[in-house]
C-alpha cells in the first residue's frame, strides 16, 4: 500500500488554457495499492483536473505529441517516461512548445 | 474671430504637411528598394567568406568593447567577421537577432522571409518601419541592417523556404537560427540542420511565453529527437489568435543572438540539450534537462529515415504559414455572407447577432447591436449564458411577425469560432435547452466585415 504524495502539478505554454487557465496546482494523490507513477497520474489528472477535450490533452495512454512533460525540470525520458515512479514533493511540468515567432 | 480664422489655416497647413509626409514616405520606401538587386529566381550564390588575419583600425574602434572582453578578443572578433548565419523568419525573432549580429560584426547574413510587412508586425518586428508597409521582410530587414552597419554583407532571401532549396541554402551558412513561426519549418529546418550537418539556435515564443534551444550541436539531440510527431494542427495557437507581447519575441531574438555569436566565435553556445523557458508574466526564467541525442531519431539517429528533405505541410497537417486557418465546418447552407447580412440588417429583419469572440477582443471592437456570449462559455454549457440567450431568442420571437423565421447569425473575429459555436446552438436547440431557432454563421467575420462593409470598422 502505497501511502498519499503530494506532488506540484504545472501546466505551461498554453496547456493552462485547458485547465481554465491555472497554471499550477497542488495536488495531493491517494493512497493506493499500486504506486504512483506519470501513467497513472495522467488518469487522475483526466478524472480530477481536466473537464473538456480531453483529446488536447491525451492520446491512448500519454500526452498528446507536441506536450513535452518534466520530472523536476529533467525531461521524463531521462527517468523512464510513463514508468517514472513519483516521489513526495515531486513537480511535474507539462509544457506545451510554442511555435511562433 | 481672428481665433476662428487661425484655427481654419492651421488645419490647411497641417494637411498640407500631411500630404508632403505622405509622398516623402512613399519616395522614401521607393529608394530604399533601388537599393536592393532585384529579386532573384533561384538563391542567390555567395561564395565563402576570405578568412581575415587582422583588424582594420576602423574595426578596432567600432568593436572595441567586446574586443576588451578576454573571452572574445580580436581571436573571436576575426571569427565572427568571416562567420554565416542563416536566419530563417525576419519578423519578432529575427529582427532583433538580426540586428544584434549585424552590430556585433557577423560577416554574412542570410535573411529568409516570404511575407510583407504588415502594420500589425511594428510593434514587435522592429526592423521594418512604417515607410516599407507592404514591401517584402526580407529586403526591408536588409536595408536597415545595411544602415546599422554596411560592413556586415546582407543576403535576403524573398522566398519561403522550401524543401526543394533549404538543403542547398543551409549548406552555405555556418549556424543556422530558427526564428519561423509554424510548425512544418521547424521540422524542414532541423531535417535540412541535420542533413548540412549545421548547429541550429531555435526559439519561439507566444503570448507572455518563450523557449530556446540548440539543436544539433556538438552530438546534442535535434528537433525529432525531443518532438518526434508533429502537435495535432488544431493544438497549435498562431500570434494573432493567441496574442504575443513584442518585447518578449525581443527578449528571446536577443537571447537566440547571444547563442549564435558564442557558436560563431568559437565559445560554444550554453542551451545545446537544455531548453530555456522565460515567464514574462512571473519575470521567471528556468532552465529544464533535456534529452541525448535519440540513437532511433529518424533525422539524426543511426538509421535515419529522413535522408533528403519531405513534404512537411503533409506530415504535419498544417501549411508553412502563421497565418489563421480556414475551418469548413458547415454546409454552404448554414452561412451567409457579410454583404447578405448587411442587406438583412438594413431590412430590419427581426433576427438575433451573437457574437462569440473573447472579451478581451469584444473590448477592441464590436457591432452595438451584438449579443455577446464567447465561445467558452458555449463550449462549456454555462447556464447563465444560456438563460441569457434563451431570454433574447424568446423576445425575438415577441417582436417578430406572426409566422416569421426566428434566426440567429453568429460572428467572430474571422469565420472559424462562429461555425463551432453554430454546432453547439444546433446540439442545444436538438436537445431542446433552446427553442427552434435557425442558426447560420457569418462567413469571414467581422474581418471580413471591415474589409468589405464598413471601412471604418478596425482591423486587429
Ligand atoms: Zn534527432
Amino acid at each position: 500500500m502505497a501511502a498519499p504524495l503530494s506532488v506540484k502539478v504545472e501546466f505551461r505554454g498554453g496547456v493552462e488554457l485547458l485547465f481554465d487557465g491555472v497554471k499550477k496546482h497542488q495536488v495531493t494523490l491517494p493512497g493506493q495499492e499500486e504506486p504512483w507513477d506519470i501513467r497513472n497520474l495522467l488518469v487522475w489528472i483526466k478524472n480530477n483536473l481536466l473537464q473538456e477535450r480531453t483529446e488536447l490533452f491525451i492520446q491512448g495512454d500519454t500526452v498528446r505529441p507536441g506536450i513535452l512533460v518534466l520530472i523536476n525540470d529533467a525531461d521524463w525520458e531521462l527517468l523512464g517516461e510513463l514508468d517514472y515512479q513519483l516521489q513526495d514533493q515531486d513537480r511535474i511540468l507539462f509544457i506545451s512548445t510554442l511555435h511562433g515567432g | 474671430m481672428a481665433a476662428r480664422q487661425e484655427v481654419l489655416a492651421l488645419q490647411a497647413e497641417v494637411a498640407r504637411r500631411e500630404e508632403e509626409l505622405s509622398s516623402l514616405k512613399q519616395r522614401l520606401a521607393a529608394a530604399l528598394l533601388e537599393e536592393q538587386e532585384p529579386t532573384p529566381e533561384r538563391p542567390v550564390q555567395v561564395s565563402p567568406l576570405p578568412s581575415k588575419a587582422a583588424l582594420s583600425r576602423d574595426e578596432i574602434l567600432r568593436y572595441s568593447r567586446q574586443l576588451v572582453l578576454p573571452e572574445l578578443g580580436v581571436h573571436g572578433q576575426l571569427r565572427l567577421a568571416t562567420a554565416s548565419v542563416l536566419i530563417v523568419g525576419c519578423g519578432g525573432l529575427g529582427c532583433p537577432l538580426a540586428q544584434y549580429l549585424a552590430a556585433a560584426g557577423v560577416g554574412r547574413l542570410g535573411l529568409v522571409d516570404y511575407d510583407v510587412v504588415e502594420m500589425s508586425n511594428l510593434a514587435r518586428q522592429v526592423l521594418h518601419g512604417e515607410a516599407l508597409a507592404g514591401q517584402a521582410k526580407a529586403f526591408s530587414a536588409a536595408a536597415s541592417l545595411r544602415r546599422l552597419n554596411s560592413a556586415v554583407e546582407c543576403v535576403p532571401y524573398a522566398q519561403a523556404l522550401t524543401p526543394a532549396t533549404a538543403l542547398d541554402l543551409v549548406r552555405r551558412y555556418d549556424v543556422v537560427a530558427d526564428c519561423s513561426d509554424n510548425v512544418p519549418t521547424r521540422y524542414l529546418v532541423n531535417d535540412a540542420c541535420v542533413l548540412a550537418g549545421r548547429p541550429l539556435v531555435s526559439a519561439s515564443a507566444l503570448r507572455f511565453e518563450g523557449q530556446i534551444t540548440v539543436y544539433h550541436y556538438d552530438g546534442g539531440p535535434c528537433y525529432r529527437c525531443v518532438f518526434p510527431q508533429p502537435p495535432p494542427a488544431e493544438t497549435v495557437t498562431n500570434c494573432a489568435d493567441g496574442g504575443v507581447l513584442g518585447v518578449v519575441t525581443g527578449v528571446l531574438g536577443c537571447l537566440q543572438a547571444l547563442e549564435v555569436l558564442k557558436i560563431a566565435a568559437g565559445m560554444g553556445p550554453s542551451y545545446s540539450g537544455s531548453l530555456l523557458l522565460f515567464d514574462a508574466l512571473r519575470g521567471h526564467f528556468r532552465c529544464i534537462q533535456l534529452r541525448s541525442r535519440k540513437p532511433d531519431c529518424a533525422a539524426c539517429g543511426e538509421r535515419p529515415t529522413v535522408t533528403d528533405l519531405q513534404d512537411y505541410e503533409a506530415f504535419c497537417g498544417s501549411s508553412a504559414t502563421d497565418k489563421c486557418r480556414s475551418l469548413q465546418l458547415l454546409s454552404p447552407a448554414e452561412r451567409v455572407s457579410v454583404t447578405y447580412y448587411k442587406r438583412l440588417l438594413d431590412s430590419g429583419a427581426p433576427h438575433l447577432l451573437l457574437d462569440v469572440r473573447p472579451q478581451v477582443e469584444v473590448d477592441i471592437c464590436r457591432l452595438p447591436h451584438a449579443l455577446h456570449i464567447p465561445l467558452k462559455q458555449l463550449e462549456r454549457r454555462d447556464p447563465e449564458s444560456l438563460k441569457l440567450l434563451g431570454e433574447a431568442i424568446r423576445e425575438g420571437k415577441r417582436d417578430a411577425q406572426e409566422g416569421a423565421a426566428d434566426s440567429i447569425y453568429v460572428i467572430c473575429k474571422l469565420g472559424n469560432d462562429s461555425q463551432k459555436a453554430v454546432k453547439i446552438l444546433q446540439c442545444l436547440t436538438a436537445a431542446q435547452v433552446l427553442d427552434p431557432v435557425t442558426v447560420r454563421d457569418v462567413v469571414g467575420g467581422l474581418m471580413a466585415w471591415a474589409a468589405k462593409i464598413d471601412g471604418t470598422f478596425p482591423q486587429y
